[in-house]
């Protein structure tokens, strides 16, 4: 589910504006850094979780006017270096802010302790992540395929040229779903941070899980993501724990099959 | 090698290099530092510059992938690594000999090639990238975990240079060693060359420019790609061999992003599909980093702002850089 939020942001920021942005899970780990700085002030998880999310969104502004909008769409490659030059920086970056041992941040308390679900005891904050993350799903369904705004973004999707022609703003949208991409990926940063911690490699980490999880879903596919999420995370948990040998190798397995019969991804449309 | 960089700079206002009036006496320069700066300097600089060559080789290699064939790939660490473990496996736990251990670990290189260039090639540009990453982690990983192979996060050490009979140096001197890295280089550089001038490095080419143009054309453009991945991987397992040789040791960081990203910085930073720029990247690259991370440890943080600072301002490299007429500097 934590994957799920977290990569869904890196799909729509792919899918609609073709930029891979390698810095994503950077955002996901300061997202958590950051949560833990203002829990650490003010005791409050919310407020945590409202500065590290909009924390993200303003870095992924910043990150995108500042240089990401100096190249043209078709330009991939300097997209990608680029970020992947931001990433090292930040994870250096965070590694002299905040050390390298795992920090953790405390869940608050009415999400302490376990759930009663029949005979199983299931840690409460576990269930309130994926009650969450359903919530967001169907969320983010019903703003990509309800509302006007998210009208817009489908159609940037499915042919920006032409969107652009027909009046709507492409630029501001682009600006915007960046800054909603890097907001989804702080927001699953500090999330996640009472259940995994936040610990320096945590971006390289995640990166390749979220990549993962949009190679195999289908870039710019709300769907697509989550299902993919659901699956990357199922196998990868299940090889670490009987198979640990195969722990890491395990995610690319599903994305070499699925690339070598379905190159766009479970739901993606052809790029 | 600075200098060499600031006699560039000279020829740069008239755009000799444009016309190549320059490069033979650069290289020739380059080539008498080359044989001639080992002979002033400490051992351990000398080490420093049989790094420079070893990783100008893996470079090489990955410039037919990223300059010639348009294909960016940020796993080319995981052949270097393959070369090199194979080396360390052949030679420590099977006791093979110097000889087919090298050859095999070479070839082993070029089979992971083989096999991740099925893989990654069902994509192109961004995604391919993205894929050749997440191949060469999955590499690392089984590096990291297999432990009674790879010896885990140790990695194996004891690894000691050949003894060749006839010779009168013995290997384990930093600058004999050097001296036959820089033989090696010479040689691929000079294979390099005759490659991609060859009908099969212009059909790499003009893929690059236009794959749908190249495949209407007649050309298998996947086949061509494929053995454009291999021939990449086969530098990269000749670049482990040495650099295991070099080390005496093999640890799983070499398999690592890092050095994959640094192997794409240099081809990036000296200039794509040229054949001098991933050699000039990696006479950068590689004293940076061990200057970085001797006085600050901070490699991470320089590495990632050379990215940025190239990926601004540079992006044809420095060689591509050089060969602008001033007139278009600006652009």
């Amino acid at each position: 589910m934590l994957l799920f939020v977290l990569s869904a942001g890196l799909s729509i920021t792919f899918g609609l504006m073709r930029i891979i942005n390698m810095a994503h899970t950077s955002f996901y780990l300061l997202g958590g850094y950051v949560g833990i700085a203002v829990w650490t002030q003010t005791r409050s998880f919310w407020l945590a979780v409202v500065v590290g999310a909009v924390g993200m969104a303003v870095a992924g502004l910043v990150l995108y006017s500042g240089f990401l909008r100096r190249f043209s769409k078709e330009d991939e490659l300097p997209q990608v270096l680029l970020t992947f030059g931001v990433l090292l920086i930040l994870a250096d970056v965070a590694l002299i802010a905040w050390g390298g041992d795992v920090k953790r941040l405390p869940p608050p308390d009415f999400l302490q302790g376990g759930i009663e679900l029949g005979p199983l005891t299931y840690p409460r904050y576990r269930f309130f992540l994926i009650v969450s993350g359903l919530v967001m799903a169907v969320l983010l369904w019903l703003f990509v395929s309800r509302t006007r705004l998210g009208s817009l973004v489908r159609a940037g999707v499915d042919d920006a040229e032409t969107a652009q022609s027909i009046g709507i703003n492409m630029p501001l949208l682009f600006v915007l779903v960046f800054g909603f991409g890097s907001l989804l990926a702080g927001l699953a940063g500090v999330l996640g941070a009472p259940y995994l911690g936040v610990y320096p490699g945590l971006d390289f980490e995640t990166m390749l899980l979220a990549f993962a999880v949009i190679i195999v879903g289908g870039a710019g596919s709300i769907e697509g993501a989550f299902i993919a999420a659901l699956v990357v995370a199922a196998v990868d948990t299940f090889t670490k724990t009987y198979l640990p040998g195969l722990g890491y190798f395990s995610v690319y397995a599903p994305m070499a099959l699925i690339l070598a019969f379905r190159p766009n991804g479970l739901l993606g449309r052809s790029l | 090698m600075m200098g060499r960089l600031q006699v560039g700079r000279a020829g740069l206002r008239t755009g000799f290099l444009a016309r190549g009036g320059w490069a033979l006496p650069l290289g020739l320069a380059a080539l008498a530092v080359g044989i001639l700066l080992p002979f002033f300097v400490q051992p351990f600089f000398v080490d420093i510059m049989t790094r420079v060559l070893v990783f100008a080789i893996l470079a090489i290699g990955l410039n037919l992938l990223v300059g010639y064939t348009g294909l960016p790939s940020l796993g080319q660490a995981a052949f270097l690594a393959m070369g090199a473990y194979t080396l360390a496996i052949l030679i420590k736990r099977l006791g093979v000999g110097h000889l087919p251990a090298a050859l095999a670990a070479i070839a082993a290189a070029g089979l992971l090639g083989a096999v991740f260039g099925l893989i990654a090639l069902r994509a192109r540009g961004a995604t391919f990238l993205l894929i050749t990453l997440a191949l060469a982690q999955s590499a690392w990983a089984i590096a990291f975990t297999w432990r009674s192979v790879t010896g885990g996060d140790d990695g194996i050490g004891g690894l000691t240079r050949p003894v060749i009979g006839f010779l009168p140096w013995s290997m384990e001197d930093a600058r004999v060693y050097y001296f036959l890295v820089l033989i090696v280089f010479l040689v691929l550089l000079w294979a390099f060359r005759i490659l991609v001038r060859s009908p099969f490095g212009l059909a790499l080419q003009g893929i690059r420019d236009n794959e749908l143009r190249m495949r209407s054309l007649g050309y298998n453009t996947w086949l061509y790609q494929y053995v454009a991945f291999i021939v990449a991987a086969l530098f990269g397992g000749v670049a482990g061999v040495l650099r295991a040789y070099l080390t005496e040791a093999v640890t799983p960081g070499w398999a690592e992003v890092t050095p994959s990203a640094e192997a794409l910085l240099m081809v990036i930073m000296g200039g794509p599909g040229t054949i001098v720029g991933p050699v000039i990247g990696a006479a950068i690259v590689v004293p940076a980093g061990q200057i970085a991370n001797f006085f600050t440890n901070r490699w991470m943080i320089v590495l990632g702002a050379i990215y940025v600072v190239v990926v601004l301002f540079a992006p044809g490299g420095i060689v591509g850089w050089l060969r602008r007429g001033p007139a278009e500097k600006r652009a």
